[in-house]
């Protein structure tokens, strides 16, 4: 069977190919500001991390076009069901770097109460819902939420993410298989970074492309150049728009590489050659998409360093917010696990403030 | 004896095992080229190759599952699941199928395989990288339960897993992986499944625990000590099946128990124990059993420190038993 062809909208250096894009300048560089902070927040973090600031980090470096293309496609009211390396989608929607960082430091202001490890992105305010850690798990939940909002009238799209490892799991299969049964108006966005922690993409699956699985399931499969934000933009907006149209889900694999290692505990010259990398970082999904704006004068070079420098300084005045932050309060470990506290979780409770009392 | 700490001895005894016996395989998620996400099957893959040493697919039910059809047909797999909260998926394999085996097919068939996880909290790990769930293990009849707190145990208990026909799960307490080290014999050598270990004896009142909370035990007892209280500290090594006459015998001559398990408090394993012991040793206790555990709360993030039980926490309910 032949290799589907890579969707492409930019060749390697920049240049157009195909049709031009359906975005104005201004969401041209707004992708480009979302994409800009993401690796810029990326490189702030992971030098927190070792500076023992906070615990651990997962960078999304090299999969920022992955993120913010297929972002840029969505509407404000679509759900977004994220995997590990889906902070740009959060920025592109417009989530706070306060909020990213009271998150990383674990603190009470954290929308999630500072109860999740770092890097589980997620805020009711920009429909982005909580990823548990636990690989795929995230979308049979996408396909459901899909269905209800298809049940209730409402045009919400689904946004399910995931990485090329998670194709493995049941739970990958089990959603796939209800998105094309229920023609649920989800888009599942794979993003083959060909990594799984030290596992290749060739340990994953025996399927040339993951793009193909879909097929199987009874919808269409678009193998992606995800380091191409306008090809990332494009596939995911015609996706969208299909699944709006009540014509069912689609899959995207997004081909893109994951330049750092899985995460700060993570040593990849143990398992990869730096030359592969080297291959990749030439493909730098920001770089080419500089060379886009510049040659389609959008932008002049001189205007990405006035956007990096306010992203710095929007990054230090967030980080220095998020310092001021406090832990959770000892009581609100037990609360949220139920609506109301039950009296045995009062009752553990009151023991242990007696306890740490004395 | 050379001295190891925890992980280096889960990985000696996977060198060993491997080395005796060519039906030793290990699979799971980076234990290959990778050498394990804690470095538990450092080596492996280059000393024997990648058929027995496998890089699998992400998906535990595949893991646990896959292991069991090789346990079937001869092999002794040790499957590890990278931490023990990512072994859900593999749930309905490890609880339908490989617990059950031997009995559903009346013997005919039989699942040998150890199924390593490293489990608990204390590395600020949050909910998903910190999970105490053996409970949920324990109450399926068909498997049995090992948690080694030491080094020196860890290589026994797990060249026993590895012999013993019956599937075995054998949690990791990752919080002292590397945070205590004793000398480790060199070669073969096991540790019998079943068996408690009298870690350090006393007259007042008996400490019970397994794994890391097995070392808070110690430090308990240790401080205990200073104040004129003479604990006992039994560290379980096995839950399933559990050593009853260990317990029996020490609770019997101190009539009092605190039992420390850092899972949710609701229908933990001690519980069980607390049962037992009532059950056992009634008119032999002076106090009723106190258990330290866990908040039945999901595992938090920032508060970790506070859920999880402290040596402060097991003297408080020392003294509960002590003042009764
Ligand atoms: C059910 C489950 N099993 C194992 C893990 C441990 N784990 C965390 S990330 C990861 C690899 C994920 O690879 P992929 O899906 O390709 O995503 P990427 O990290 O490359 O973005 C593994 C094995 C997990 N989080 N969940
Ligand atoms: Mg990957």
């Amino acid at each position: 069977m032949a290799v589907a062809d890579l969707e492409q909208r930019l060749d390697p250096q920049g240049e157009p190919t195909g049709d031009p894009p359906s975005l104005d300048e201004d969401e041209l560089l707004r992708i480009y500001r979302a994409m800009a902070a993401t690796r810029r927040v990326d490189e702030r973090c992971m030098k927190l991390q070792r500076q023992g600031r906070i615990g651990f980090y997962g960078a999304s470096t090299g999969e920022e076009a992955a993120a913010v293309g297929s972002a840029a496609a969505l509407d404000e009211e679509d759900w977004v069901f994220p995997a590990l390396r889906q902070g740009g989608v959060m920025l592109y929607r417009g989530w706070s770097l306060e909020k990213w960082f009271h998150h990383l430091f674990g603190n009470e202001e954290a929308a999630e109460k500072g109860r999740s490890m770092p890097c589980h992105f997620s805020d009711r305010d920009v429909n982005q819902v909580s990823w548990s850690s636990c690989m795929a798990t995230q979308l049979p939940h996408a396909v459901g939420m899909a269905y209800a909002a298809d049940y209730q009238g409402d045009d919400t799209v689904a946004a399910a993410y995931l990485g090329d490892g998670a194709t493995s799991e049941g739970d990958f299969h089990t959603a796939m298989n209800f998105a094309g049964v229920w023609d649920a108006p989800v888009v599942f966005i794979c993003n083959n970074n060909h990594w799984a922690i030290s596992v290749p993409s060739e340990k994953q699956t025996a399927s040339e492309t993951f793009a193909q699985k879909a097929e199987a399931y009874g919808f269409e499969g678009h193998r992606v150049d995800g380091n191409d934000v306008l090809a990332m933009y494009e596939a995911t907006r015609e996706a969208v728009e299909k699944a709006r149209r009540g014509e069912g889900p689609t899959m995207i694999e997004a081909v893109t590489y994951r330049i750092r290692g899985h995460s700060t505990s993570d040593d990849p010259s143990r398992y990869r050659d730096e030359e592969e990398v080297e291959d990749w970082r030439r493909k730098d999904p920001l770089h080419r998409y500089q060379k886009y704006l510049v040659m389609q004068d959008v932008a002049a070079p001189d205007d990405f360093e006035a956007i990096h420098e306010e992203i710095e300084a929007e990054i230090e005045e967030a980080l220095a917010a998020a310092e001021e932050g406090s832990p959770p309060d000892l009581e609100s470990t037990v609360e949220d696990v139920y609506d109301e506290v039950p009296p045995h979780l009062a009752d553990q409770m009151a023991a242990l403030k007696n306890q740490l009392e004395e | 004896m050379p001295e190891m700490t925890l992980v280096d001895s889960v990985n000696d005894a996977l060198h060993t095992a491997m080395d005796e016996d060519d039906r030793v395989v290990v699979m799971g998620e980076d234990v290959g080229v990778n050498g394990g996400v804690f470095r538990a099957t450092e080596g492996l893959h280059d000393s024997y190759g990648e058929e027995r040493v496998i890089d699998t697919p992400l998906a535990e039910a595949g893991i646990v599952g896959t292991a069991l059809g090789m346990a079937m047909y001869g092999l002794r797999p040790v499957p590890e699941i990278q931490f023990m909260d990512f072994i859900y998926p593999g749930f309905d394999q490890i609880v339908n199928e490989i617990a059950k085996l031997r009995y559903r097919s009346g013997d005919q068939y039989e699942a040998p395989m150890v199924i390593r996880t490293p489990y608990g909290g204390g590395i600020r790990g949050g909910h998903y990288h910190s999970q105490s769930s053996e409970a949920y293990f324990t109450h399926t009849p068909g498997l049995k339960i090992v948690v080694p707190s030491t080094p020196q145990d860890t290589k026994g208990l797990l060249l026993s897993a590895i012999e013993d026909p019956d599937p075995v799960m054998f949690l990791e307490p990752k919080r002292v992986y590397r945070a205590v080290s004793d000398d480790v014999p060199e070669g073969h050598y096991t540790e019998p499944i079943g068996e408690a270990r009298l870690a350090r004896e006393g007259e007042d009142v008996t400490l019970i625990a397994y794994g890391a909370m097995h070392h808070v035990a110690m430090e308990a007892a240790e401080r205990a000590a200073d104040e004129g209280v003479s604990c006992e500290v039994v560290d379980l090594r096995t839950l399933v099946p559990f050593d009853r006459e260990t317990l029996e015998e020490s609770v019997t001559k101190t009539g009092r128990a605190v039992i420390v398990q850092e899972a949710p408090r609701t229908a933990g394993f001690a519980a069980e124990l607390s049962a037992f012991l009532h059950e056992e040793c009634i008119l032999h206790m002076i106090a009723p059993v106190q258990r330290v555990t866990g908040l039945d709360t999901p595992f938090p993030y920032t508060l970790e420190e506070e859920y999880l039980p402290t040596p402060t926490r097991v003297l408080d309910a020392i003294d509960e038993t002590l003042t009764y």
